[in-house]
């Protein structure tokens, strides 16, 4: 819902509105990071800090974990829900087609295609929140979400070296 | 008052699906900052919140009453008390009495002592300007139009502007009265 009227106001600039909800995304994280881990002690390498993020900090905010977490070992993670929260509600286009939807990134521009713009949007709020909770706990990276099958959705996360 | 009608959205918001308080407080939060630094007006901003509540309020009607179980209200006076009570209740988790009518009942005062928006806010003097929680106004404001009353809500008073409590003040315009998009062939 909240990105939907980040996109009505800046609808003519999808790309701007992307930045925006992914800013909003990034502050909420970087909050919300910071109060969930006042109680624990410092995460000892990146996998730690990311199993935090699959486990305590996704269930604190969607009531489930995580279900599938894969890595290569070389700073990349893909974080599989199968049954995103925000995505149940959405209605699915039966085209859609394997649409690697939004890239945190600032480097790389927003994915052009267009045939599930409305729902690509919307997974550029919680990129953001994983991007600002991660870079909290000190490990700058990129989030990009894939949704190629509603409604689970992945989210690759690429630390920066 | 209608019997019928549910006086509190207790039963209503236990079983809705609800989303975790501190993530809806940071992100309305965070949508309040980066709307500050994009729009830098602070006018603007109000006006903005108040459109978004608006857009959420016209479709927000729709999930109340099909969630609620409230029946027609047979005046303004009640349907404050059902905002107060069961529309506040249900999405917000709190309760807002219903206070200070004037003497045509036609305008009244929504007081909410506790309002979840604003958990962690202070506001820097920068914004003294700001009605924070103007969306909220927006909300009552879309939703009571889809149901043919015109609105005008304000705020009177803000805790975050050094108020006791807030007070939202609704006023009654017009009853629209309800017309169908189509001709009857008589």
């Amino acid at each position: 819902m909240v990105s939907t009227y980040c996109n009505r106001f800046y609808s003519s600039k999808p790309e701007l509105a992307a930045r925006r909800i992914e800013a909003i995304g990034y502050q909420v994280g970087h909050q919300l990071s910071e109060r969930y881990t006042m109680e624990r002690p410092r995460f000892s390498d990146h996998l730690e800090a990311i199993k935090f993020i699959c486990k305590d900090f996704w269930s604190e905010l969607f009531k489930k974990q995580i279900d599938n977490l894969k890595t290569n070992h070389r700073g990349t993670f893909v974080l599989q829900d199968n049954r995103f929260r925000w995505l149940t509600r959405m209605s699915v286009e039966p085209t859609s087609g394997n649409t690697d939807a939004s890239q945190a990134d600032s480097s790389t521009s927003a994915a052009d295609n267009k045939a599930l713009p409305a729902t690509s949007m919307h997974l550029y709020f919680p990129c953001g929140i994983i991007r600002g909770a991660l870079t909290n706990l000190g490990i700058p990276c990129a989030v990009s979400a894939d949704m190629s099958n509603l409604p689970a959705c992945s989210f690759v996360i690429r630390i920066k070296a | 008052m209608a019997p019928l009608a549910p006086r509190s959205g207790d039963a209503v918001f236990a079983n809705i699906e609800r989303v975790n308080a501190e993530l809806f407080t940071l992100t309305y939060g965070a949508i309040v900052r980066q709307l500050l630094t994009d729009l830098e007006e602070v006018e603007e901003v109000n006006k903005q919140l108040d459109q978004m509540g608006y857009n959420i309020g016209i479709r927000l009607i729709d999930e109340f009453l099909a969630k609620s179980n409230v029946s027609r209200c047979v005046d303004f006076k009640e349907t404050a008390e059902v905002i107060a009570k069961v529309g506040f209740k249900m999405f917000l988790g709190v309760t807002a009495s219903v206070t200070n009518w004037d003497a045509d009942g036609t305008t009244c005062s929504l007081v909410l002592e506790d309002n979840p928006l604003v958990d962690f806010v202070e506001l820097p003097d920068t914004c003294q300007g700001l009605y924070y929680c103007n969306i909220l106004s927006g909300v009552v404001r879309g939703a009571l139009e889809m149901v043919s009353m015109k609105t005008e809500v304000t705020w009177v008073r803000d805790m975050l502007r050094g108020d006791d409590t807030y007070e939202l003040r609704v006023k009654l315009l017009k009853q629209v009265p309800e017309e169908y998009p189509y001709k009857d062939d008589e």
